[in-house]
């Protein structure tokens, strides 16, 4: 009884991790230019998608497509801000979301367009299936314990990237102050872009990894937007590693929520979130500035 | 100084109102001179319409972008099945019922999700919706997840129900055009102009921003259950992932930002303008989707103001004038 | 060899006319002091320098080149940097780090971390602070270092002495002439005139967004400069 609920824990904490590198992306892209992109999920979803494509007509096994498929996203993420939404930025509230919200609803009817409403999966055999014995009866899948170290790199990663690189410093420099980084000779749109293709990056290695962890149609991205953001709220704003944890605690709600009930799994991440939306609206590990 | 006064109304909103009018006559016959099936795209028409009002009023003045306002539109589709196939109570009367308890359910939502700002509200009020879908689709006696057919309208003549369901949407539409039209020209209306120009602003002139866009949320979210149940009692079968299906946003979304945003004339044209093109395109699939999509972005990145906007803007035509103009007495 | 110049520079602010017309002239090495009363349109007239206002192609000329309307990054990177009314440091950086921001012009000059902490030894004690837990003036001696470590061509400060006390003033006014002397052209907006003209070798000012006066400090009265300030 005990073996089988520190089982659902562990595979929640390893969902967890999928659902922290969701929020990584969504979190650095706020921080920097206070935008929130509604097609979010959507766009990690083109990730497994556009793996998938390399799969079919190369042959290509998804983790060696993995950074063909960041460098594409990279590129497409950079050209979007540059080319469409550094023009929605400083206009008020409506632009931003109205645009995302649009672009949301034509990459997913695009997807679905193209490779219609089935769901497909990533292949990729013998390594989703393989695990790791702890203990008498606790056995955890390689591959999920690999997404999650994954998302530990990532938060890591980030976390160096900000704190003690040129190119970090300039990126918290334009979220303090974009008007006065100008003056230094920063062109704050190049930022946003960069800022965006690097986040593309992030969402595509996400989008891979989910695509390889579980099954994928194109009416998914939504639900992956709102467990990022859920991830975000419960973890606080502010922080990678408060991100992280939100993504955690989301995670193993969820698996709690499955084993009760299969119906319930969704409602109780949902639970938790408005929970803590309700006591702690600012987030369980907010950073205070 | 010459004396002036203050105008409310331009020459060409008295020609709209006379035009109005005649509209509202004809509309009113309508269930005499035209059949079934164009009652029944009337009834959708007038449905999209009242979304189309409620949420340029959330957005458009009170500047609060909600993705998740079909969690209304289900609860409302629900309460009608709740009440007319298990309670017996007459469907027509669960209409306005819908809306109250529309309201009733949005009162401690809206404190939840104003917790939020920006585009995390937007996002929030969305999962509001996905918890909504989700706990209906756990409730058996609605079928859970595939959900229900609206029995109780078999108890109802044909002949009766057809132009009663019309007269309903009908009057709903005319009601959501003219409650936010006086909305908008009380003094509400200018703290809403206000808030939607700028909050601060408006808080330092002593709007209370927070209880407004309160009341805005709860009144949009009234209009959205009623249409709830307006259009499932239409179509007479309701599903979780029908109902509160986002796609309903995005099509109001559309029609609010194509139309023309923060003006009661646009919702109006963006709606004409969204069924004119499902007719002509409804053999393309996604395709039509992408279409709206493309356009919706397209127009605000270029033309914030929509279709309506371009035309205020180049000709002053106000049909549905809120302001308030100056002229020499 | 003259700069930096304005010629007829206007500038505005929606349809509100912050400069009329201004002429300015500055040669290489040299100090200008910018006065005038609250609104004449000083700090405007720095910002359409910096290149943070836009402005007509010919209305700014940097060593005779038109580099009006250019965009405040392009003129940082030609050499020309802002210090901003109210320091502007970077909240969530450190000392050290916002002096680091201020390299993102990427061009090779004489100033570097040391050499600016030489200058300013205050803030090599306090470099790893968060730059708002700084003092007031040294916030403004880390400001003025972020702008030098872009080495600059062109420094323009705007109002240097705001909200410090008349100590640390005169400690942070001792190094502008240190950094002309290191080759750095400088334009100083002050409402403290005893300090601008203790400093300068030009005078301008400004007096609802047009010149009102302008010459060596040496040859003009203080019944000429208070006129010119004020008006009639």
């Amino acid at each position: 009884m005990l073996a089988e609920w520190t089982n659902t824990i562990v595979q929640g904490v390893l969902l967890g991790g999928l659902y922290g590198m969701f929020a990584m992306g969504l979190s650095l892209i706020w921080g920097v230019m206070r935008l929130v992109n509604i097609a979010h999920g959507d766009f990690i979803l083109l990730g497994a998608y556009v793996a998938l494509v390399f799969g079919e007509t190369a042959g290509l096994h998804p983790l060696a497509a993995l950074p063909l498929v960041v460098a594409a996203m990279a590129l497409l993420g950079f050209l979007l801000q540059r080319g469409v939404l550094n023009r929605t930025l400083g206009k008020g509230l409506l632009p931003p979301l109205l645009v995302t919200f649009g672009l949301s609803v034509v990459v997913q009817n695009l997807l679905l367009q193209a490779f219609s409403a089935d769901s497909q999966a990533l292949r990729a055999e013998g390594l989703t299936t393989a695990s790791l014995q702890l203990g008498e009866s606790l056995a955890v899948g390689w591959f999920p314990l690999g997404v999650f170290a994954s998302a530990l790199l990532m938060g890591l990663g980030l976390q160096f990237l900000f704190a003690r690189t040129a190119f970090g410093r300039k990126l918290r420099a334009t979220s303090d102050d974009h008007e006065t980084v100008q003056l230094l000779g920063v062109d704050e749109k190049r930022m946003y872009a960069l800022a965006m293709a690097l986040a593309f990056a992030l969402m595509a290695v996400a989008g891979v990894l989910l695509g390889m962890r579980t099954s994928f149609a194109p009416t998914d991205g939504p639900a992956n937007l709102l467990f990022a953001f859920e991830a975000v709220v419960i973890g606080g704003l502010g922080s990678f590693w408060g991100t992280f944890a939100g993504g955690v605690i989301l995670g193993v709600a969820q698996a709690v929520g499955f084993r009760l009930d299969p119906g319930w799994g969704l409602l109780v991440g949902h639970f938790v979130f408005l929970a803590v939306l309700l006591f702690k609206p600012e987030g369980l590990f907010p950073r205070t500035r | 100084m010459s004396a002036v006064r203050v105008e409310r109304a331009t020459r060409a909103s008295r020609i709209a109102a006379a035009g109005a009018g005649l509209v509202l006559v004809a509309g009113i016959s309508l269930p005499w001179w035209s059949d079934a099936g164009t009652m029944r795209l009337l009834v959708e028409f007038f449905c999209f319409l009242v979304m189309a009002q409620m949420w340029n009023l959330l957005a458009g003045y009170g500047g609060l972008v909600s993705i998740g306002q079909q969690a209304y539109l289900g609860l409302g589709g629900y309460l009608l099945f709740a009440l007319a196939n298990h309670a017996g109570l007459n469907p027509f009367l669960c209409v306005p019922l819908a809306g109250v308890f529309a309201a009733l359910v949005a009162l401690p939502t809206a404190k939840l999700v104003f917790r939020l700002r920006g585009g995390y509200f937007a996002i929030g009020t969305w999962a509001v919706a996905e918890v909504f879908r989700l706990l209906l689709a756990n409730v058996s006696m609605f079928g859970g997840g595939s959900g229900q057919s609206l029995r109780a309208m078999a108890a109802i003549a044909r002949a009766t129900r057809e132009p009663l369901a019309y007269w309903f949407a009908l009057a709903a539409a005319v009601a959501a055009v003219a409650g936010v039209y006086w909305l908008l020209r009380s003094r509400h209306g200018l703290a809403l102009s206000a808030i939607r120009d700028s909050e601060t602003a408006a808080a330092s002139q002593g709007i209370d921003v927070a209880f407004t866009q309160y009341w805005v949320y709860v009144v949009s979210a009234a209009g959205f259950g009623v249409v709830g149940a307006l259009y499932y009692m239409n179509i007479l079968r309701i599903s979780p992932n029908a109902a509160f299906d986002v796609n309903w946003t995005a099509y109001v979304i559309f029609i609010v930002v194509i139309g023309g945003i923060g003006t009661i004339e646009g919702p109006i044209l963006g709606t004409i303008l969204f069924f004119v093109l499902r007719e002509t395109l409804a053999g393309f699939g996604a395709w039509y989707l992408i279409a709206l999509g493309a356009i919706a972005v397209v127009t605000m990145l270029y033309f914030p103001g929509g279709i309506w906007g371009a035309v205020q803007q180049r000709y002053e035509l106000h049909l549905f004038p809120v302001r308030r103009w100056l002229r020499k007495a | 060899m003259t700069l930096v110049s304005t010629h007829a520079l206007t500038a505005f602010y929606g349809d509100f006319q912050a400069l009329f017309g201004v002429d300015f002239e500055l040669d290489e090495g040299e100090i200008a002091a910018v006065i005038g009363a609250n609104g004449a349109g000083k700090s405007t007239f720095l910002r359409s320098i910096a290149g943070a206002n836009s402005a007509d192609a010919g209305a700014v000329r940097l060593a005779g080149a038109p580099v009006g309307g250019l965009g405040a990054p392009r003129m940082a990177r030609l050499g020309v940097s802002l210090v901003p009314e109210g320091r502007r440091l970077f909240p969530s950086l450190s000392v050290e780090e916002n002096l680091q921001v201020g390299r993102s012009t990427g061009r090779v000059g004489p100033w570097t971390l040391e050499r600016v902490y030489r200058l300013f030894p205050r803030l090599e004690e306090r470099r790893a602070a968060p730059a708002l837990q700084l003092s007031g003036g040294e916030q403004q001696m880390a400001a003025i270092g972020r702008a030098l470590m872009g080495n600059p061509r062109l420094l323009l400060c705007d109002e240097l002495s705001l909200g410090l006390a008349p100590v640390v003033i005169k400690s942070i006014y001792e190094t502008i002439p240190q950094l002309a002397r290191e080759g750095v052209t400088l334009v100083i907006v002050e409402q403290d005139i005893g300090i601008a003209l203790g400093v300068a070798q030009r005078v301008t000012c400004l007096q609802h967004g047009r010149v009102s006066l302008s010459g060596a400090p040496a040859g003009l009265t203080r019944e000429q400069i208070s006129a010119a300030y004020f008006g009639h």
